[in-house]
């Protein structure tokens, strides 16, 4: 096995203390970064990227991903103890986990919660030990058509896999593309979209756009709510690690699951926080607990983890093997590549064999650091949270104007900084995802490339991108995917006239009275319903003559209730997302 | 997510609808600027270059308008969800304003007195209005944190940041 000897010597590599020393303090500063708002996987490694100027690739890309993975780690303990997600992709992890926290388990939702994550990282490793040779090696087959297939099909599963509106998803990678495009173009030189400004003339760089998209926003996001924190203390005590490890492993078909959609969804570039709630979603569909889901269900921390660290890791696979990036965090470690001076892409593998096995065998080794330092450290991290809001806000904004000051030493860019935070802040609301926006100002120019050569060689016949059958079926694939919105709208739009033809409205494009006649319905029906619970008491407080059995009625009544108030709940979230 | 129920019942400044309007058409002036200067630049073949510089920001563009067009129909027929729901409140602004214009200020500061006094200043004063620290833990932070910052990037990683006047007086830049 070449990959096992290849790995070793990565080992080799990794195992120096110095690296182990820059592994921990990567851990250390992630999960950090995963606690406070306002810095995240993508911006806080963006923001450091510039102190790793003058180490060597190896170990500055060990230590960034290091941050990433403490990152991911570090989301879970702000949603169990605070309800808070740290970070978007630990939001379905707040469902059950801040619950399990509230009933005093929050030590067993924690050990639950970073397990998880390790397993679901430990297969995405290995899934990348074994399979990320084998793509680079098919990719070294690559020209331009294909790559450019590629990066349609990259940016076509943003479209097919988004949550929100599609057009918006376009919209939002439309203006990525256009500000990627600005400045010099590197195939005939000229100057594009500068309009005379100098300070234009090497585009936007997109690690402006994170700190700014991500950082800022989010600062002005907590802002605007008032965000106060309060929260359970916990500590974790070595015997409830035990006791829990137990439990997880009668989970094992959910576990398996979740790391098959997280590594997936890290994959094609669906990302973290789709993948979380997937497989939260399925886990409740097949779980014999299904019904007590959001009332603090160890399952339900177990799902969205493992999901979400499967996809944040495995989306290094793309970043290694293609040069394409699978997430925003992703995109600024293949940054960190271009700046250390190594090309992205399946030559990596060829050229810098000791760099990638190095990566890869710290990915190993920084996932086991990152769980023993969050199983005894977490009463530390979750101080941080204690620390008020009007010290970290500032101290937060200073950090990002550094992190944008040192990318290109530029004044300009600490205002762009502010203008991409200020976009940032409205397009989240609005839910113009931003996800693509990013990873179109980093891929436009080589998508771009790619195309142009391509049809360079082709004499500009577009048939060069169904020339071959390799090409042919990436592309068609990325059709489909860019489609999908539009062959679910009309699958949905056949559904709804046999729907109503039951007497059931609903679904999209409802007719003005339909809307009107849905609401009378409505309100009649609360009006019902709540006639029924009236005479419901009085009847069971008529037939009841002990208080054992009026007692017996009430936890009857309180459990429907719950279960009630629990399915609203669940279906106001489906409908809202 | 549950933010948004607390400032349910503040007064809303705008609207979904009418932030979702502003900013399609903010996206519709992105496309004709890009749309002009692709112009200019020629998005035709050119022989022996291929596509002309101008091609693949003018398709990116001509998308871009379509789906913003597209964006703008919905915001103002009300078919975007939510869109009656309140896009932020007077209260919500205000408290995003009391962030961004003392951020803008302090991005301002820099460019006079370098990055450690700034942040310094704008630290302090921060945690003076808004926080309820006693005077001696605003200027530990406010001091301290400019400080390390200091040792941090002018002496370990050798990354040299704007320093100004205070910096020149005590011989350090």
């Amino acid at each position: 096995m070449e990959e096992i000897n290849s790995l070793l010597q990565g080992f080799a590599v990794a195992l120096t203390p110095y690296n182990l020393v820059l592994m921990l303090v990567g851990i250390v500063l992630g999960v950090i970064i995963g606690v406070l708002p306002g810095l995240g996987g993508a911006n806080g490694v963006a923001i450091l990227l510039p102190l790793t100027f003058s180490m060597s690739p190896t170990s500055a890309i060990i230590m960034l991903s290091c941050i990433y993975w403490g990152a991911l780690f570090g989301g879970a303990i702000t949603s169990i103890l605070f309800n808070i997600p740290g970070e978007p992709w630990s939001v379905a992890t707040t469902f059950d986990g801040h619950p399990m926290a509230q009933k005093g388990r929050a030590d067993e939702a924690l050990t639950a919660a970073f397990t998880s994550s390790f397993v679901g990282a430990l297969v995405a490793v290995l899934l990348i030990t074994f399979l990320a040779p084998l793509v680079a090696r098919f990719a070294l087959k690559f020209g331009p058509a294909e790559f450019f297939a590629v990066y349609f099909l990259t940016f076509a599963s943003f479209i097919g896999m988004g949550k929100g509106s599609p057009f918006k998803v376009i919209a939002s990678m439309c203006l990525g593309f256009a500000l990627g495009a600005v400045g010099l173009d590197k195939v005939t030189g000229t100057l594009r979209m500068t309009f005379g400004h100098e300070e234009l003339l090497n585009g936007f760089d997109f690690l402006i756009a994170v700190i700014g998209l991500f950082g800022i926003g989010e600062i002005l996001s907590s802002m605007e709510s008032g965000l106060k924190f309060s929260g359970s203390h916990a500590t974790i005590r070595f015997d409830a690690v035990l006791r829990t490890w137990k439990t997880l492993l009668t989970y094992w078909a959910t576990s398996i699951r979740s790391c098959i959609i997280g590594c997936w969804m890290g994959i094609t570039p669906g990302g973290a926080t789709p993948a979380s709630f997937m497989s939260y979603g399925l886990a409740k569909k097949f779980s014999k607990n299904g019904h007590n889901f959001g009332k603090g269900e160890i399952e339900g921390v177990i799902a969205p983890e493992t999901a979400a660290h499967a996809a944040g890791t495995s989306a290094l696979l793309p970043m290694l093997t293609l040069g394409i990036p699978g997430s925003p965090t992703a995109a600024v470690l293949l940054g960190g590549l271009m700046i250390w001076g190594l090309q992205p892409g399946p030559l990596l593998f060829v050229e810098q064999k000791e760099f990638v096995w190095g990566l890869i065998a710290s990915m190993y080794l920084g996932n086991v650091v990152g769980l023993i330092v969050v199983l005894t450290c977490v009463p530390l991290f979750s101080a941080i949270l204690r620390v008020p809001f009007s010290i970290i806000a500032p101290v937060i904004l200073v950090i990002c104007a550094i992190g944008a000051f040192t990318v290109h030493n530029s004044m300009f860019d600490v205002w762009l900084m502010l203008g991409f935070g200020v976009m940032g802040y409205v397009f989240q609301k609005l839910d113009y995802p931003l996800p693509p926006l990013v990873l179109a100002i980093v891929l436009g120019d080589k998508a771009e490339e790619g195309f142009r050569q391509a049809l360079l060689g082709s004499q500009g016949s577009l048939t060069i991108f169904w020339s071959n059958p390799l090409v042919a079926s990436i592309m068609g694939l990325g059709a489909i995917l860019l489609f999908w919105p539009l062959l679910s709208w009309i699958k949905e739009r056949k559904a709804v006239p046999a729907m109503q033809a039951h007497g059931v409205v609903g679904g999209a494009g409802n007719s003005q009275d339909q809307i009107g006649r849905l609401a009378q319905l409505r309100q009649r029906n609360a009006e019902l319903k709540q006639k029924l619970a009236a005479a419901m008491i009085e009847h069971d407080g008529l037939q009841a003559t002990t208080i054992d059995q009026l007692e017996a009625d009430n936890r009857t009544l309180e459990a429907r209730l719950e279960r009630y108030e629990m399915e609203i709940a669940n279906s106001r979230k489906d409908r809202g997302n | 997510m549950s933010n948004n129920n607390d400032t349910q019942d503040e007064p809303a400044l705008a609207t979904n609808r009418t932030a979702d309007i502003l900013v399609a058409i903010f996206f519709l002036v992105a496309s004709a600027v890009v749309i002009y200067d692709s112009n200019r630049l020629g998005y035709g073949w050119r022989d022996g270059e291929g596509p002309a510089p101008g091609y693949f920001p003018f398709f990116v563009a001509v998308v871009m308008m379509g789906a913003s067009l597209v964006n703008l129909a919905r915001a103002l027929l009300g078919t975007e969800k939510d869109a009656g729901d309140s896009f932020v409140s007077k209260v919500g602004f205000g408290r995003v304003l009391q962030v961004l214009i003392p951020t803008i200020v302090y991005v301002g500061l820099i460019q006079f007195l370098g990055i450690y006094v700034a942040s310094a200043i704008f630290i302090i004063g921060f945690m003076l209005v808004f926080g309820r620290e006693g005077v001696l833990t605003t200027f530990a932070v406010g001091l301290g944190v400019p400080i390390a910052l200091y040792f941090m990037f002018e002496k370990w990683f050798l990354v040299p940041l704007p320093k100004g006047p205070l910096e020149a007086l005590l011989g350090l830049s």
